[in-house]
């Protein structure tokens, strides 16, 4: 257990040691390069900024309504089975569907239930091991315009059930 | 999507607020969103600055090619049937790079240009070729390295190990690749006896 936190303490300081280093001895800009890349991140954040306010509001909106309790208590035996914790449901929902809203969603479960919480770590790691599927497929078919997909929705959806179910798993072995 | 979530979200809310009596805790939370909003935006904006910076350093050097090679052998076992279209492989090799590193903005549009690629060696115009459905079910899993936006959001609500996810989000994307690409396998061979 001590060795995965090692690993993951020392994975982000490592990762930019090594490519400082590599670039360094390539004799590249290094700091120019550094900019323009922090530069990217301030347009990136800057653009997500109104999405966010506008999905925080609804979803602490559902929350204090008290309508999401009478939801997660609506589908919860189904899914206590799987020995998920219930109030994790809104994320996994949500998470194919809208890269913003289930952002903002994880952040109210982090915020609500505590960070370091076990379904604070639950929300944090399917966050960090999935993706925002329904999205990716339409940009990628609509760019070629395709409109026969084979099936390759339920394929992408299984593979984040499995890892959502994963996700769950190693958060209660830790 | 959010055109129609969004309103519903905000009218069953504030509608079921007045019959369970809770319009005083939403009138409360709008605004305590918005400074929520703020305050992770904020906290975000200085990992995000970093991160794309570092990233942008790994970008413009020679590591890249590396990766990209490192990445031949994998690419040659998922896509098959594209093994010749050298153009291609560097395409998709490119946007699994950026992928990896968490450059969405640069993985997406790379992305695009590989399946124009694709599509221009597709038999079917109107269907998915193989090589297609692969390289979307590895963009719909995340190859994300660092988990830099969830680290970030965990940083700003003052988490005593924001990192300490690193390793199990490792292990949750890999199963669900795996798992994602198996599936994908079968349906393309099943298609094939048709």
């Amino acid at each position: 257990m001590s060795i995965i936190n090692y690993i993951s303490m020392i994975a982000m300081p490592a990762i930019i040691l090594i490519i400082i280093t590599y670039s360094l001895i390539e004799k590249n800009k290094v700091y120019d390069n550094f900019l323009e890349g922090a530069k990217e991140g301030v347009s990136i954040v800057y653009n997500i900024f109104p999405t966010l306010v506008g999905l925080f509001v609804a979803v602490g909106a559902l929350r204090a309504s008290g309508i999401l309790d009478v939801i997660i208590n609506f589908i919860s035996p189904v899914i206590e089975g799987f020995n998920i914790p219930k109030e994790i449901m809104p994320l996994a929902i949500l998470r194919p569907i809208s890269g913003s809203a289930s952002m903002a969603v994880a952040t109210d479960i982090m915020n609500s239930y505590g960070v370091d919480s076990k379904i604070g770590q639950i929300a944090s790691v399917i966050m960090g091991s999935t993706e925002t599927t329904l999205y990716t497929i339409a940009v990628y078919t609509s760019c070629v315009k395709i409109k026969k997909t084979r099936g390759i929705l339920m394929a992408a959806l299984i593979g984040d059930i499995v890892g959502m179910l994963v996700s769950v798993i190693i958060c209660n072995i830790l | 999507m959010l055109n129609i979530l969004w309103p519903i979200f905000i009218i069953v809310a504030f509608v079921y607020a007045f019959f369970s009596g809770n319009v005083d805790k939403v009138n409360s939370v709008i605004f305590e969103s918005t400074k929520n909003a703020v305050e992770l935006s904020l906290t975000f904006l200085g990992t995000m600055c970093l991160w794309n910076g570092i990233m942008q350093i790994a970008y413009k050097s020679k590591l890249i090619d590396k990766i990209v090679k490192l990445l031949n052998p994998i690419i040659k076992k998922l896509f098959p049937e594209i093994n010749k279209e050298k153009k291609i492989k560097k395409e998709i090799a490119m946007n699994m790079v950026a992928n990896i590193f968490g450059l969405g903005n640069a993985a997406t549009p790379l992305g695009i240009k590989a399946m124009k690629s694709m599509q221009e060696v597709n038999e079917k115009k109107d269907t998915l070729s193989n090589s297609m459905m692969m390289f979307i079910v590895i963009n719909t899993a995340s190859l994300q390295l660092i988990p830099t936006t969830v680290i970030a959001i965990r940083t700003s609500l003052n988490s005593n190990n924001p990192t300490a996810i690193v390793t199990p989000v490792w292990g949750a994307s890999i199963c669900s690749i795996i798992i994602a690409v198996m599936v994908t396998k079968i349906i393309i061979k099943r298609k094939k006896r048709n």
